[in-house]
C-alpha cells in the first residue's frame, strides 16, 4: 500500500514536471508575457502540441460557509489536520511561520470592504484564509523557474525541488498566503508523515489544495473534515456542488479588484439556513 | 594586464587589506547564513525582500549610470569624455558584480540558482532581468578591456568595440527598466505598481551614479597619476544636477497622486515612510534626513558658484547620493510591504549577520573597482598615447589633422 502511494507520487511529479515544461514551451512560442492565459497544453505522440480550448479546463475551488463552520467550532481541528498531514512546521514566530491555512477576522480578510460599522456577528467570526488558487495566478507568472505552476485541473501547486527561493512569488502574492522556510523545516516537526514530503530551508510552500488525494479520486482534507462547511468541487462546471453553493447564496472573494480571479469564496450571511 | 594591479605604494597595498578583511567578514557571515537559512536576516513571512534586494535595485541604477559619460562621448563626440569613459565602463561592471552578488545571497536555495537558466521562463521578469543584467556585465568587461588593451599599445580599439559601445546604452537603460518592473507589477503592492517607477529608478540613477563617479575621480586626481580635467568634472556634475531635479519631481507626482486622490492604498506606504503607520515609524528619520540632503545637494548643484567650487562640489554630490541610497536603497522596497495583505504593519530590522554579508558584498565591489581602476590608470600612465582628450584634440588640428 505504502509502495503503492509512493509510486504514485513519482508518476504525480513526473507529469507535473512534463506540465510546467510544455507551458514553458508553449509561452516561449506563443510569445506571451503571461504564462497562464490559454488552455492546457497536451502533448501528442509525434511530438506536436495541442492546446485545447479553455472552456473545457477544470477549475477546482471552495465556497466556505463561515458563520456555520464558526457555528460547527472545529476550524482549529481541520487547520492542525491539515498541518500535520502536510508536515507544515510550526517555527512558534510569527515572522517566520509557515501557514498552510489559518483565521483570520472580516477586517484583515477583507480590508477593501470593512467598514467601521459591523454587524457584530460578523466581526467575531473567524475567516479561513488559504491559498485562492488564482485563475490567473501572480506567483505563477512571477517565478522564474516553473517552480510553482498551474496544474490543468486548476490547482497552483508547487514542486520543492525545483524551488530557488527567489521569494517572487510572496512578493507577488496579494493574499500573503505563500511561506519560506526560514531555517530547516524538520527541526520543528514532532512527528513527520511518511505520506508526504517534508521541505528543506530556503523553499517557498503554500495550500497546494491536497492535489495528491484529488488525483486519488479525494477531497481535500479541510472540505472532508468541515461537515459541509467548506464545500469542494469544479468551478467551471455548472452542476458541480460549488456551483449551486454559489447559486444559492451571496458570496464574496478577497481582492477580486486586482484581477487574479480567487478560486475559494466566502458565504457570509449564513445561507439558506 | 592584470599584473598592473600587483605594483602599488603602502596605501594601495593597505586599502587592499582592510577591503579583504570586509570580504572575510563578510563571506564568514555568509556560510552561517547559507548553512542557517535567511532566518539570519530581518526578513519575514511579511517583509519577503529586505537590504539584499533594495541594494540590488541600487546598485543596477548605478551600473545604468555608466551611460551618462557613454552618451555625451559615444552619440555627441563630447571628447571631454574620452579619459573618463573607461572609468565609467568598470564603476559598471564593480556594480553589477554587487547586484548580482545580492541576489544570490537573496536566495534561499542559492545552489539551485540555475535553474533560472535551466528552465527559462519568458512569462517571468527576473528571467528577463537576468539576460540583460548579464549581457551589459558582459558588454561592458568586453568594451573596457578592449579598449584599455589597445591603449597600453597606442593603437586604435577595434571597430566592433564603438558598435559594441552604442549597443550598451539602450542595454543600459534596459537593465534598470526591467529592474523597475521586477516590483511595478505586482498586483496588490500600490507602492510599487506605478507606470513611473523605471523613469523614477533611472532618474536616481543618474544622479546617484555619476556623483560617485565624479568623488572617485577627484580621489584618484589626489592619489593617482590620472588627473581628470575640471570640465569634464563639471559637465558630470550638471548631468547629476539635471538627474536629480527629475528624480525629486517624480517622487512630488507621486505623492500629489497618493494625497489628491486619497485613496488609502496609495497613501499607507508614503504615510509610514514619512510619519508612521500604526506606531511603526523606524524609517521616518531617514526619510527626513533624504529630504533634507536631497534639497541641499540640489542648491549647492543649481547655483553655479557653489557647483563650481571642487571644495563645495564633493559635499553636494555627497549629500545627492545619500539622498537617493535612503530613497532607493532602504526606503523603496521596505515601504512596498507596508501594510501586508492583512492590513497590518509588519517592521522589518535587519539582522547583524545580513549587515555584514552586506558589507562583504560591497567590500566585493570596491575591490573589484580598486583592482579595475589601478589597471586603467596605470595603462594611462604607461600606455602610447591614443588619447581623446582636448588637449590632443588641439595638437591633430594645430598639425592640420582629422579626426
Amino acid at each position: 500500500m505504502q509502495k503503492d502511494m509512493k509510486n504514485q507520487n513519482s508518476m504525480e511529479r513526473r507529469t507535473f514536471l512534463k506540465a510546467g515544461a510544455a507551458v514553458a514551451a508553449g509561452a516561449a512560442v506563443a510569445g506571451t508575457l503571461s504564462g497562464c492565459h490559454g488552455g492546457p497544453i497536451t502533448n501528442k505522440a509525434d511530438g506536436s502540441e495541442v492546446v485545447e480550448p479553455k472552456a473545457k479546463t477544470r477549475q477546482w475551488g471552495f465556497v466556505i460557509d463561515v458563520p456555520k463552520l464558526n457555528e460547527l467550532g472545529i476550524f482549529e481541528e481541520i487547520k492542525e489536520a491539515c498541518h500535520a498531514y502536510h508536515n507544515v512546521p510550526d517555527t512558534g514566530n510569527p515572522k517566520t511561520a509557515v501557514k498552510w491555512i489559518w483565521e483570520e477576522e472580516y477586517h484583515k480578510t477583507f480590508p477593501e470592504i470593512a467598514s467601521e460599522y459591523l454587524n457584530e456577528e460578523i466581526e467575531e467570526l473567524g475567516f479561513p484564509v488559504l491559498c485562492n488558487h488564482c485563475a490567473d495566478a501572480p506567483c505563477v507568472r512571477g517565478c522564474p523557474t516553473e517552480a510553482t505552476f498551474k496544474r490543468e485541473d486548476g490547482i497552483v501547486s508547487m514542486d520543492y525541488h525545483r524551488c530557488i527561493g527567489c521569494r517572487f512569488c510572496m512578493a507577488a502574492c496579494p493574499f500573503g498566503a505563500r511561506s519560506l522556510n526560514f531555517s530547516d523545516p524538520r527541526e520543528f516537526l514532532d512527528e513527520v508523515n511518511p505520506e508526504f514530503p517534508t521541505r528543506s530551508k530556503g523553499v517557498v510552500e503554500k495550500c497546494m489544495m491536497c492535489s495528491e488525494l484529488i488525483d486519488k479520486g479525494e477531497t481535500p482534507i479541510c472540505a472532508a473534515m468541515s461537515q459541509g462547511t467548506i464545500i469542494f468541487g469544479d468551478l467551471n462546471d455548472p452542476s458541480s456542488d460549488v456551483r449551486k453553493a454559489l447559486n444559492e447564496n451571496f458570496t464574496i472573494r478577497r481582492r477580486v479588484e486586482l484581477g487574479t480571479g480567487p478560486s475559494v469564496y466566502y458565504i457570509v450571511d449564513g445561507g439558506e439556513a | 594586464m592584470l599584473e598592473k594591479a600587483l605594483k602599488g605604494g603602502k596605501l594601495y597595498w593597505a586599502w587592499v587589506a582592510i577591503l579583504l578583511v570586509f570580504i572575510g567578514i563578510g563571506i564568514a557571515a555568509y556560510i552561517n547564513q547559507f548553512n542557517y537559512g535567511l532566518g539570519l536576516t530581518g526578513m519575514s513571512r511579511d517583509v519577503n525582500w529586505g537590504l539584499y534586494i533594495s541594494q540590488f535595485t541600487f546598485m543596477v541604477g548605478i551600473a545604468a549610470s555608466g551611460v551618462m559619460v557613454a552618451i555625451p562621448l559615444y552619440l555627441h563626440n563630447f571628447r571631454t569624455y574620452g579619459k573618463i569613459v573607461i572609468f565609467g565602463e568598470f564603476m559598471a561592471v564593480a556594480a553589477i558584480v554587487v547586484a548580482l552578488l545580492f541576489v544570490l545571497a537573496d536566495l534561499g536555495y542559492p545552489t539551485r540558482v540555475f535553474n533560472v537558466i535551466l528552465y527559462p521562463s519568458p512569462h517571468a521578469m527576473l528571467f528577463w532581468d537576468m539576460c540583460v543584467l548579464s549581457s551589459y556585465l558582459l558588454v561592458n568587461i568586453l568594451i573596457g578591456w578592449t579598449v584599455l588593451g589597445a591603449e597600453r599599445k597606442g593603437v586604435k580599439a577595434p571597430k566592433w568595440c564603438r558598435i559594441l559601445a552604442i549597443i550598451s546604452i539602450p542595454l543600459a537603460f534596459s537593465i534598470h527598466t526591467v529592474t523597475a518592473f521586477l516590483i511595478a507589477g505586482l498586483p496588490g503592492r500600490y507602492f510599487w505598481m506605478t507606470a513611473i517607477m523605471a523613469p523614477r529608478f533611472l532618474a536616481s540613477a543618474f544622479a546617484a551614479g555619476p556623483a560617485v563617479l565624479i568623488v572617485v575621480c577627484m580621489i584618484m586626481r589626489r592619489f593617482s597619476t590620472f588627473k581628470v580635467t575640471d570640465k569634464a568634472i563639471d559637465a558630470l556634475a550638471k548631468t547629476v544636477c539635471y538627474a536629480m531635479i527629475a528624480n525629486v519631481f517624480f517622487f512630488l507626482l507621486e505623492i500629489f497622486t497618493a494625497f489628491y486622490s486619497n485613496v488609502p492604498s496609495h497613501k499607507a506606504s508614503l504615510i509610514y515612510l514619512f510619519a508612521g503607520l500604526d506606531g511603526e515609524n523606524q524609517l521616518v528619520p531617514f526619510m527626513w534626513t533624504a529630504v533634507v540632503l536631497a534639497f541641499v545637494g540640489l542648491f549647492l548643484l543649481l547655483v553655479p558658484k557653489m557647483r563650481k567650487n571642487l571644495k563645495v562640489l564633493p559635499v553636494a554630490l555627497i549629500c545627492v547620493f545619500l539622498a537617493c541610497w535612503i530613497d532607493k536603497g532602504l526606503g523603496l522596497i521596505l515601504a512596498g510591504y507596508v501594510p501586508n495583505s492583512f492590513e497590518e504593519v509588519i517592521n522589518y530590522i535587519p539582522n547583524p549577520n545580513e549587515i555584514c554579508v552586506i558589507i562583504g558584498i560591497y567590500a566585493i565591489g570596491f575591490f573589484v573597482l580598486t583592482i579595475l581602476y589601478k589597471i586603467a590608470v596605470a595603462v594611462n600612465e604607461t600606455g602610447i598615447a591614443f588619447d581623446h582628450s582636448e588637449e590632443y584634440e588641439r595638437k591633430l588640428e594645430e598639425a592640420g589633422g582629422e579626426h
